[in-house]
């Protein structure tokens, strides 16, 4: 699979049961396979519900609607359930660019050294001054981002530079490592003692920052919403964040629901990724298995 | 400008005034510790008992796992939170007086520890608290002790470092990592030293350093020991820091003494299979050519050790008696004792293959 | 012709006022089936020695030559060729061996990479050989182990297999044995040797511990560095017998012996000073002067000596003492 191109070669099910070392990650994991089955398969199980009715506005969780209604009488049970898909494909777009961009340049700025160094960290440092806030803000005028996946693409080309400046460290450190000097003189070459040597031994670190930069992708994108920079038709639980919240949602009782529902769901999401963090981390550092 | 030559006899008046103890300092009484993990428990150090007496130094001997160290850091009780004592009585003297150590509380602690009792850990940058100078740390273990008196502090300070052989004004002011590993662990002896103690304890002092530095360490303790007559407890790995500073040796093996005797009786007539591969693992440098013999075999896994004689596994001598039976330390000769069912045939081995040096 | 051969070697770091010399004006050769002992404290350039022979450090002077052949001059096949030839051994066990690979991955993977072995199946069963050629038996049971499963020693034994994979001629053991436990070294040490001789290997044995390199190199050679310069050099018998540079002698006196008696009758040598100069700022002449028990002014802090050819074997950085013998053994004190 495509843990050929880290060494760490698992089949599926031994993969499973490494994760199932750390009880609280393996949770993190199964949350996560969950909330992606309830994102991607329950809309055509629970499809949206787009109906206008004035007199079930603000109705609180019943056997009707598991979590009440919002200010049209529309269920919140299935905006929840329509409304994961979009922020998790940002996330996921954003994550994977940044962490792609900022491995592959990080190890190779780390590793290769000298000019190709510098000129990597050079446009790193400009790109990491840019302020993103105002240059969404700029692009929103421009672009029209209501496209996830230029979203995600834009959200992921901003934020790579910080983990790049990490991974580079990193890479520096471990070109020193006696393991990485007895992989040159075993002349096992370039690609090699990049891919197999000094990238496994990052790849904690890399779990991690995908999960972080995937949580810093759902901010960004749900701020945007709320800042009303980006014209989403639909729903997505940063619209229905930002709609209760412009409808005042929570200043009154029953109209808590529309407003936490979102927010849980997203908070859920995050808490998630980060948990299962844990799990993942077990299968690429073996020493970190106590079980074996 | 600082006088680079700090081996002038002026540094070596005694400065100290440490009055030679009587009697038994320190005795442990069937001390054993465990750590707890997730694994089970690790049996650390079992059923250990030892007499101190005062003035002598003795050399606790033994490799990775043997239990030296967490014997050493449980005088002091500098354990970590997952060890446990559990079982027996640390007993120190003074004056008459006498205390388990084990039973004292937070302030009497504080009392104990440098004020009675000190210890000195390897040199390395971690025994040091990087972003504070030497006369920080210095005065800061002593008010911690309740001295209060800065001056006070700051002169006996300058004197220890003096005694040590460093060059005082200049290494007190200094940060850790502006010194060498020597000087380090010089001023760690000077730090040991601030609150008079009566026994110190000290832990690999000489590993990690270069072998000339060694050699001035190794001087100074043994100045400290027959000057100043220190009790000491040296704990290492390293069998000619024995041979060079300590009077009596315990031999230490998976958590127990399985050989205690003088220098003389710990090289010349070992009576304990460990003891014997030891010694036969270990070159000397001067003289002719010897074979050497390594001990095959591992330490035994402290979670799940073996039935009987723990080093049977790696023992030539092993029988049946000592797959089942754990030997005690039986006496072997003048106050020297081992822990081996067959240690007559040990004797007799090195009667026809002596150990000592031929010039 | 020799094996390896460094002539001249100079290493530098750094530029300017942090610039360190630390390795300067080496010359040696070694024989094949050889060992040579480089000896020396912390700092003297000994390891960065052993880097520039293994090649993975460049000098910044002088000529490394492998079978009489310049490395810095050969074509791409034969420094592959030499690259092959020269494995290394690092001292630290916890660092030598990468965290996420199994002991079958470190070995097979330079095999199959230089067709040492075709497929799996072959470079599986050469694996096991090499495992119990360094004496880990069974050697199945460890193909499957990461290196947090095995023991110091272990993990040596699995390092030096690693480097049989390419069938080197040349081995430089860098403190190979200096993190491992007292009772396992001799056993490491035994292993070494016997590949000396059954394989022919070359050894460069790096150590700071003089009575390992006796007992390693006894019928082999060594050399004292200090502070990056060979003071010394010679058969190892006559140098541990009978040194003659006091650097030498002072080490050789200075080392805590594991026999009370021992201890008790060496010599002891005094040093002038205690202070160890630093790299960035050597002392003039011979480095050594300000801490020799023997120095004379004018002669020993004005230029730097040679190292000349004594006849009792080997060479000696001393104009003053080279030819003076000592006794390291007082008869009853």
């Amino acid at each position: 699979m495509g843990s050929v191109f880290l060494g760490a070669v698992h089949s599926i099910g031994t993969t499973l049961r490494i994760m199932s070392y750390n009880k609280v990650g393996f949770a993190g994991f199964i949350a996560v396979m969950l909330i992606l089955l309830m994102a991607f398969v329950g809309p055509f199980i629970v499809p949206l519900d787009t109906q206008t009715k004035v007199d079930q506005i603000y109705q609180p969780p019943s056997a009707e609607h598991w979590l009440g209604t919002d200010h049209q009488g529309r269920d919140i049970f299935s905006q929840i359930v329509n409304g994961g898909k979009d922020v998790i494909i940002v996330a996921v777009v954003a994550g994977a660019l940044s962490t792609l961009i900022a491995v592959t340049f990080g190890t190779l700025a780390g590793f290769a050294g000298g000019q190709v160094d510098s000129l990597i960290i050079s446009i790193t440092d400009i790109v990491l001054t840019i302020p993103q806030l105002p240059l969404l803000l700029v692009l929103a005028a421009l672009v029209k981002l209501n496209n996830i996946f230029y979203l995600g693409l834009i959200l992921g080309a901003l934020g790579w530079p910080s983990l790049l400046r990490a991974v580079r460290s990193q890479a520096l450190s471990l070109k020193q490592r006696d393991f990485v000097e007895a992989a040159r003189a075993l002349d096992l070459g370039t690609m090699h003692i990049i891919f197999r040597e000094i990238v496994p031994n990052m790849m904690t670190y890399i779990i991690i920052s995908f999960a972080l930069a995937m949580t810093g992708a759902i901010y960004a994108q749900v701020a945007l919403v709320l800042f009303g920079l980006v014209p989403f038709s639909g729903s997505n639980w940063g619209v229905m964040l930002s709609l209760a919240w412009v409808r005042g949602a929570i200043y009154f009782k029953d109209s808590i629901w529309y407003i936490m529902m979102p927010v849980a769901a997203i908070v859920i999401l995050q808490l998630s990724i980060v948990t299962m963090t844990r799990s993942l981390e077990l299968v690429f550092n073996p020493r970190l298995r106590s079980g074996e | 400008m600082p006088n680079n030559n700090v081996m002038s006899t002026e540094n070596q008046h005694v400065i100290l005034e440490h009055e030679a103890g009587s009697g038994t300092p320190l005795t442990l009484h069937n001390v054993s510790i465990v750590y707890k993990t997730r694994k089970g428990d690790v049996q650390a150090v079992r059923n250990v008992s030892l007499d101190l007496r005062a003035g002598e130094s003795i050399a606790l001997i033994g490799e990775s796992g043997s239990g030296k160290t967490t014997l050493g850091l449980s005088i002091v009780r500098l354990l970590v939170k997952s060890a446990e004592v559990t079982e027996g009585e640390i007993i120190y003297r003074r004056n008459g007086k006498e205390v388990n150590v084990l039973a004292l509380n937070k302030n009497e602690l504080r009392e104990f520890r440098w004020k009675e009792c000190s210890m000195v850990f390897q040199s390395a940058l971690n025994a040091f608290n990087p972003v504070i100078r030497i006369w920080d740390q210095m005065r800061d273990t002593a008010q911690s002790h309740g001295w209060k008196d800065k001056k006070a502090i700051r002169q006996r300070s300058l004197e220890l470092l003096r005694f040590v052989q460093l060059d005082a004004e200049r290494v007190i002011d200094s940060y850790p990592h502006e010194l060498s590993g020597g000087m380090r662990q010089r001023v760690l002896i000077a730090l040991s030293l601030l609150l008079d103690p009566q026994v110190l304890i000290l832990d690999e002092p000489t590993t990690a350093l270069d072998i000339l530095t060694q050699r001035t360490i190794i001087d100074l303790l043994r100045k400290l020991k027959e000057e100043q007559h220190f009790t000491m407890i040296f704990i290492s790995h390293d069998l000619a820091i024995a041979a060079e500073l300590a009077d009596r040796i315990a031999t230490m093996y998976a958590g127990r003494i399985v050989e205690l005797g003088s220098e003389d009786d710990i090289f010349y007539r070992p009576r304990h299979p460990y003891t014997l591969g030891l010694i036969r693992a270990v070159p000397k440098v001067v003289g002719d050519f010897q074979e050497l013999f390594s001990i095959p075999g591992s330490p035994p896994d402290l979670i799940n050790l073996p039935r009987g004689c723990k080093f049977h596994p790696r023992c030539p001598y092993a029988t049946d008696r000592c797959r089942e039976e754990e030997p005690d330390l039986v006496e072997v000769g003048p106050e020297h004792f081992a822990a081996c069912w067959h240690w007559k045939e040990v004797a007799k081995e090195l009667d026809t293959k002596p150990l000592h040096i031929t010039s | 012709m020799a094996l390896i051969e460094l002539k001249n070697v100079s290493r530098t770091f750094g530029k300017g006022d942090e610039r360190v010399v630390a390795v300067d004006n080496v010359s040696f050769a070694i024989e094949e089936g050889e060992v040579l002992c480089l000896v020396g404290e912390s700092g003297c350039g000994k390891s960065t020695t052993g880097k520039i022979v293994a090649g993975l450090l460049k000098p910044t002077r002088g000529q490394v030559l492998f079978d009489g052949q310049d490395i810095a001059e050969m074509d791409k096949e034969s420094f592959r060729n030499y690259r092959h030839a020269v494995q290394i051994i690092h001292q630290d066990p916890y660092a030598s061996l990468n965290p996420t690979q199994t002991v079958r991955q470190m070995i097979t993977r330079p095999l199959l990479r230089h067709h040492k072995a075709h497929g799996r199946h072959e470079a599986e069963k050469r694996a096991i050989e090499l495992l119990e050629i360094v004496d880990l038996t069974p050697a199945a049971d460890f193909m499957n182990k990461y290196p947090h499963q095995l023991s110091g020693g272990q993990r040596q034994r699995v390092s030096v297999a690693r480097a049989l994979t390419v069938e080197p001629r040349f081995i430089v053991a860098d403190e190979a044995v200096s993190m491992v436990d007292v009772s396992i070294r001799v056993s490491l040490l035994n292993m070494l040797s016997r590949l000396q001789d059954e394989f022919n290997v070359t050894f460069l044995f790096i150590t700071h511990d003089l009575a390992l390199a006796k007992y390693f190199a006894w019928e082999g050679r060594i050399s004292v560095m200090y502070l990056g310069r060979i003071v010394e050099d010679g058969p190892t018998r006559r140098v541990v017998m009978d040194p003659r540079h006091p650097y030498t002698q002072a080490l050789l006196s200075a080392v805590p012996e594991a026999d009370p008696e021992l201890a008790r009758r060496k010599k002891r040598i005094e040093l002038r000073s205690a202070d160890i100069p630093s790299l960035l700022d050597l002392p003039t002449g011979c480095t050594f002067h300000p801490r020799c028990p023997y120095f004379v002014e004018g002669v020993c802090d004005t230029e730097v000596p040679p190292l000349e050819t004594i006849t009792a074997g080997g060479r000696v950085a001393c104009p003053v003492r080279k030819d003076v013998s000592i006794r390291l053994i007082e008869e009853d004190a």
